[in-house]
């Protein structure tokens, strides 16, 4: 009831999706993106280390218009922005398949804000700044849970020693420092980690998806003194915990801006192909499964607004909404991707057709931070109100 | 506190105080399944006590009988389905009927029939399907012939819901064989007690019936009964399914049991049935349905929410005509999944002493198909979703 009916998406926030997108648009086209990813297969599948493929100058022009702080609060050097707005951003980031850090250093930047320590700020000002975060700790095990990690953290000092490995650290070669969640004796603490300290070693992984780089990050006795500390032992699953929304979130949006470019380049295929003496937009065989992926498409980006507004405005009701667009997203998009692939044809099935780039994409994000059934196991007792 | 806060208030307050007594024999699923004059009278009377508390036709004209506000009448409808009162009988009339006649009618017709209608004291019923125009409705073949200032009424309409009960039907005719689409007329015709029409029911695969044939024989209607031009019925017919397929707002709706009331009652259903010697809620096959399902009904209601959203919808008619192809699906779904949760006990139907919920849920799994055959099979409106918001190739 104390929601906003239009979302809270306002003159300000559709502004800031306005840019983003003809930002985008004019510097990330698929053309681009092609060259840039897809060039060549051998050299994105067969070299010894996955080359990292990205801009770096339109990176720098994301951080001068303000996209990393964008979530930052103000009393952090930041914008302070709404989760719709961050979410609008996240939709056109997905909508360009953009190979950057900004959705890993958005989910660390909501982490950082939930910690609410004088180390989080210190470290949120580095991302208003425009360093890139990633987030490493969650995945372990295959749960993504706010205490899930396979990180120890010995106490020492004001601070601590980690060590161990964080599998599925997301654009771990671009982020300039590290928010590892580790376990020590008195639970789950986090602790700013810069991605050259002594003891890291980034072990990248070659990974389907070739809009990211993600890798598996060593730490081997790793000191981090008291500045590092964003949250004590037993303080980090609680800040995980009232993140988590917004991550889910921000992931789901990703995965909605995408699934919407699928619907609409797999409608303009079958706008103007040919078979049969027909545009196969003509057969319902084709022209059904389309419709089908416009309707989940068009229910996951609303649960995914809804859950944005909840987590500004009625935060009690915004973890069983994320879930919920998490899950719708998930499906939406690996409907979507299944149908982008099959209702090009042959040419669907070939490197130089751009549809394989976002499925890629689209399939890492599916799973990443937990899938469709995932996230319905958890939402089960959610909805049982009697419980 | 706005105006439309106090009316919420309003709402709330009379739907406490006014909540009928629930009555000694068994209301259908639906206002479309009523069969008998017990049903009907009670129905009535609670759709006239709701008109006249002002919870009916809130945003229609003062001088059409309705209350002359805006924005009020969304809020009635939640707040009746909140309160989970008996729905209105008289849903024809009120999403279909009362619009048209509004977009379409004259000055006459606005004043003769929108208020009786508010009021249930006359009860609508829809003729557009005949035997050989179902999917393919600009196939209707019912003739009108003009004979001086009357039209003569020959033909055969079918699945048509209260007509049992109508005074009135709205009715797609052929007024010219000489064009498909542009020689269709459409028409408000006397049902009851009329001369040459003859109401015949059908009988659902539930066992029940609600919805009939309607024969005409050389039925006499006058003009001024003629919605819009003669050879516009197409485009009248056109704004009649806009209402019924829910992608506007209509003169009133409301009461019967919500979406979210169903998945309660689906967890319910799962905690109290043994599956594999367990409550099947433990089962988390079983919990993954009904989740899944739950997110469906969250999304229709974001995706109604952000239809309202100018800037966060990208055509104007994407997100509205999705509207009864999820409702229709999502209740199919939602029936059929508690049938998977009763298992064997779903073989016991209304009736039987032994039913879980009174044998609810395969008599509304048997009648889910109603809703996704009608007002257009949801294969039609695939074809019109693809083809309107997408742009493909018209499939015809």
């Amino acid at each position: 009831m104390a929601q906003p009916k239009d979302f809270g998406f306002g003159s300000e926030e559709q502004m800031l999706r306005d840019q983003a997108r003809k930002f985008l648009k004019d510097n990330a086209p698929i053309e681009k993106l092609r060259a840039l990813v897809a060039k060549d297969h051998k050299l994105a599948y067969e070299s010894p280390v996955q080359p990292l493929a990205w801009d770096e100058r339109v990176w720098k022009q994301m951080v001068e218009l303000g996209w990393t702080a964008l979530a930052v609060p103000e009393s952090a050097g930041g914008a302070g922005m709404k989760m719709i707005a961050v979410a609008a951003l996240a939709e056109e980031i997905g909508r360009a398949a953009l190979p950057s850090p900004l959705i890993a250093t958005l989910i660390a930047t909501c982490v950082l804000r939930a910690a609410g320590t004088a180390a989080a700020t210190a470290c949120l000002e580095r991302i208003a700044g425009g360093d890139a975060a990633s987030f490493a700790g969650p995945g372990s095990e295959g749960s993504w849970l706010p205490d899930a990690t396979s990180i120890t953290a010995a106490a020492s000092g004001d601070g601590a020693v980690l060590s161990g490995t964080a599998p599925f650290v997301q654009e771990a070669r671009k982020a300039a420092f590290f928010l590892v969640a580790a376990r020590g004796a008195k639970g789950v603490g986090l602790y700013a980690v810069a991605a050259d300290a002594p003891g890291v070693k980034i072990h990248p992984d070659r990974v389907v998806d070739l809009t990211r780089d993600q890798a598996h990050v060593e730490l081997d006795d790793v000191r981090v003194d008291g500045a590092g500390v964003v949250a004590v032992a037993g303080a980090g699953e609680k800040a995980v915990a009232a993140a988590l929304p917004a991550i889910l979130t921000i992931v789901a949006a990703d995965l909605c801006g995408a699934a919407e470019w699928q619907l609409q380049t797999t409608a303009e295929y079958a706008r103007v192909r040919t078979q049969f003496d027909r545009l196969i937009g003509f057969f319902q065989a084709v022209k059904h499964p389309i419709v089908n992926v416009m309707i989940d498409v068009d229910r996951a980006r609303s649960l995914a607004y809804a859950a944005a507004c909840a987590i500004d405005t009625e935060p009690a009701d915004a973890l069983r909404l994320a879930r919920m667009a998490k899950a719708a997203a998930s499906d939406a998009a690996a409907f979507a991707s299944s149908r982008s692939i099959q209702l090009h044809g042959g040419i669907g099935f070939t490197w130089e057709c751009d549809v394989h780039i976002y499925v890629k994409r689209q399939k890492h994000n599916q799973f990443y931070f937990g899938d469709g059934p995932y996230q319905r196991a958890k939402i089960a007792p959610l909805i049982d109100h009697s419980a | 506190m706005t105006e439309h806060d106090e009316f919420r208030e309003y709402c709330r307050r009379w739907l406490a105080e006014n909540r009928p007594a629930p009555p000694s024999f068994r209301l259908p699923l639906s206002p479309i399944e009523v069969m008998t004059e017990e049903q009907r009278r009670y129905l009535c009377a609670w759709e006239k006590k709701c008109y006249d508390a002002g919870l009916i036709g809130c945003d229609y004209p003062k001088e059409y009988g309705g209350g002359g506000h805006s924005g009020f009448q969304q809020i009635a409808s939640q707040e009746m389905g909140r309160a989970q009162v008996p729905y209105m009988i008289n849903v024809i009339g009120l999403s279909m009927a009362a619009p048209t006649i509004l977009n379409h009618g004259t000055e006459e017709q606005k004043r003769r029939f929108i208020a009786p209608l508010l009021s249930a004291d006359e009860i609508w019923c829809q003729g557009f399907s005949e035997p050989n125009a179902g999917s393919d409705l600009a196939n209707a073949q019912a003739s009108a012939v003009r004979d001086g200032d009357n039209w003569v009424i020959n033909g055969h309409k079918v699945w048509t819901s209260l007509a049992h009960f109508a005074s009135w039907m709205i009715m797609v005719t052929r007024t010219s064989n000489d064009h498909k689409y542009n020689g269709l007329t459409y028409f408000i015709v006397p049902i009851a007690n009329t001369k040459g029409v003859t109401v015949r029911p059908l009988i659902k695969i539930t066992g029940e019936t609600g919805f009939n044939e309607v024969l005409f024989e050389d039925v006499v209607v006058p003009d001024s009964y003629r919605v819009d031009d003669i050879g516009k019925g197409w485009t009248v017919a056109m704004t009649t399914l806009l209402y019924e397929r829910g992608a506007a707002e209509g003169a009133g709706s409301g009461g019967g049991i919500s979406l979210d009331e169903r998945v309660a009652q689906l967890i319910d259903l799962a905690k109290r049935c043994r599956r594999d010697g367990k409550p099947a809620w433990d089962d988390p096959i079983i919990r993954d349905r009904v989740a899944g399902l739950a997110i469906r009904v969250e999304g229709m209601r974001q995706v109604h929410r952000r239809s309202r959203v100018e800037a966060l919808t990208d055509h104007p008619m994407r997100l509205p005509l999705q509207a009864k192809v999820t409702v229709s699906e999502l209740m199919q779904d939602i029936a059929a999944a508690a049938l998977e949760i009763e298992g064997p006990a779903s073989s016991l139907y209304v009736g039987d002493p032994g039913a879980p919920d009174n044998g609810q849920w395969p008599l509304a799994y048997l009648n889910s198909y109603g809703f996704t055959i009608a007002a257009g099979s949801n294969e039609i409106q695939r074809n019109i979703l693809g083809e309107r918001v997408l742009g493909l190739a018209k499939s015809k």
